[in-house]
């Protein structure tokens, strides 16, 4: 029965690896030029690889914090925004648009992403010393973040209607673009994505000990409050770079997660490694649509992946319920 | 084999004393069971040398100050059954056995070979098999507390802490599951320090008891000793009959208050 799971586990991985391909070929196969001829290759290596690599990244990295964050906090309804992350570099990303995106055309660096990724930090931060002043224990972490979120809203609210004319760029910007990318994109988030992505992996069976609750992984050996700083930091910093450069993508990171538990595995071995190929896999075709409409305007990507992955989420979960 | 002493020790909660000046020795593979009436600090002992309640005075293994020890070295010492564990409903019961391998794997590391045919051949021997695919949220209460149990014996701990193992179980189950501690004992040469509730089976498997009273330990020995209904009824604050049996089993049995 165990090596029968195995198996049956290891078709799945080689069913998503396909996937993943099956997405990246269609990604560059639909766009307004048309399908893939010599004639734009050069299109589909500037402008709509880039894109879809960006979208890969952006979805796994995004499912894999977020399979992570629900591991340190034993909470299924945690997505990767828990302790402040969005709020935060929404707060940086708001800053920036009410000082005027003309005035900052000839900096060296772009402030947007900058802010977005430092927002997003200082957020969490911010977060983990009120929660590690108050025992450090998974609830008042999170209750920190929430007050954390909240005061950052709270601000940005503030900025946007002392601001009224940003209005439009910043809520733009909220719901996810991935319409802007470029390879300079890419090569900006991949090293945080990178570095994360291997720590994160690294802790995958440390995140099965703490499923047990603090106390008894304690008993068991585990660091748990190592563990569950490395984790955060670790999927803070991924988060933090994908958001700087994509915008807030809703969804994806509470989602695909648990996708891959419902049709597969709750060990974190599976999930964290599965969530990275079946995130990069949906951010990638949610993107599909986008591009293959963009003459009626920019759909935001935030948008859509929470249009087609609610009814898809809705259907497993009908489909679970019936076999279990 | 391995012995257990404690020096002095004091489990404070806020300005709650919960166990005060505990000291004893636990000889290398003997059974010490904690008896005593609710928040008599039987469990702030257990946690004390599970390293979840901060304590003053020292617990010792084999003369060893326990509080040295590394989390990883102390859980290759000491194995602990909690009184409700934390069963997440998804996993399966290998992978719920495999946990207390953790211990001896490096950080980086993942499960050798050796370790999961340890696991697998613990699951034989408790006669768990059947369950190493299962998930535990289908599973009954008896077969979830023997999968606890088949984990701390994974865990290879020479010293096991059992609070309450069977509080939860029937009186089958009840049993079922101490004979299944007291073999394990047996092959495995274990120190066991359990605390238990119900005092006639407490009788039946320990070899010593010590009834504490609000952080005391009031009374020490054997069944015989410590079982009798005056010092009961003192403490518990019950009136209850002992009998002995010939076989040397002590039991006792709750008397309703004569009404007049």
């Amino acid at each position: 029965m165990l090596a029968g799971r195995r198996i049956s586990n290891r078709w799945w991985l080689l069913a998503a690896l396909g996937l993943l391909a099956g997405s990246i070929a269609l990604g560059a196969m639909v766009g307004p030029a048309g399908g893939i001829r010599s004639a734009n290759w050069h299109i589909i290596w500037n402008i709509r690889l880039p894109r879809v690599v960006l979208a890969g990244i952006v979805g796994a990295m995004l499912s894999l914090a977020g399979a992570s964050y629900q591991g340190v906090f034993r909470n299924p309804l945690v997505d990767p925004f828990l302790l402040g992350a969005a709020a935060g570099a929404g707060l940086g990303a708001t800053l920036v648009f009410a000082h005027g995106r003309s005035g900052t055309v000839d900096w060296p660096v772009d402030p947007l992403p900058l802010a977005a990724f430092v927002g997003a930090l200082a957020a969490v931060m911010v977060t983990y010393a009120f929660g590690a002043s108050f025992g450090g224990t998974g609830l008042t972490l999170v209750l920190s973040g929430v007050a954390v979120a909240a005061l950052c809203t709270a601000v940005q609210q503030f900025v946007l209607l002392r601001n009224s004319d940003v209005i439009e760029e910043v809520y733009s910007w909220i719901s996810g673009r991935l319409s802007t990318a470029t390879w300079g994109d890419v090569r900006l988030v991949l090293p945080y994505v990178l570095v994360a992505t291997v720590v994160l992996l690294v802790h995958r069976r440390h995140l099965d000990v703490l499923r047990v609750g603090d106390e008894e992984a304690a008993t068991l050996g585990a660091e748990v409050r190592r563990v569950r700083l490395v984790v955060v930091i670790a999927a803070t910093l991924g988060t933090a770079a994908v958001v700087s450069v994509s915008g807030l993508i809703g969804f994806v990171g509470i989602m695909v997660p648990h996708l891959v538990r419902l049709v597969f595995s709750s060990s974190y071995r599976w999930v964290l490694p599965m969530s990275i190929i079946v995130g990069a896999s949906f951010l990638i075709l949610a993107d599909v649509p986008g591009r293959a409409f963009e003459q009626g305007g920019e759909t935001p990507i935030g948008v859509v992946t929470a249009f087609l992955g609610a009814p898809m989420f809705i259907i497993v979960l009908r489909s679970k319920r019936r076999l279990a | 084999m391995s012995s257990i002493g404690f020096e002095c020790l004091n489990v404070r909660y806020g300005a709650r004393e919960a166990v005060y000046a505990f000291t004893d020795h636990v000889r290398p593979g003997e059974w010490l069971c904690l008896i005593g009436p609710n928040g008599a600090g039987k469990s702030s002992v257990l946690r004390a040398i599970a390293g979840l309640a901060s304590h003053r005075g020292t617990i010792t293994v084999d003369g060893a100050p326990l509080a040295a020890r590394s989390p990883r070295r102390r859980a290759a010492l000491v194995a602990y059954v909690p009184q409700a564990p934390l069963m997440p409903d998804d996993m399966t019961g290998m992978e719920y056995v495999l946990l207390g391998r953790n211990p001896y794997i490096g950080y980086f590391a993942s499960e050798t070979k050796h370790d999961r045919a340890l696991v697998a051949d613990v699951l034989q021997r408790l006669d768990l098999h059947e369950f190493a695919g299962r998930r535990l949220g289908t599973l009954s209460g008896g077969e979830r507390q023997r999968l606890v149990i088949a984990r701390a014996v994974a865990q290879e701990a020479p010293i096991l802490l059992l609070d309450e193992p069977t509080s939860a179980l029937d009186i089958g189950h009840q049993q079922q599951a101490l004979e299944l501690v007291d073999r394990l004992r047996h092959d495995h040469g274990l120190t066991v320090v359990s605390a238990m509730h119900d005092l006639t089976l407490a009788g039946l498997y320990a070899d010593r008891l010590s009834l504490m009273h609000q952080g005391h330990v009031v009374a020490t020995g054997d069944a015989a000793h410590v079982l009798r209904p005056e010092t009961l009824s003192e403490f518990y604050g019950v009136s209850v009959s002992v009998h002995h049996e010939p076989d040397g089993t002590v039991v006792v049995v709750p008397r309703r208050n004569a009404t007049t």
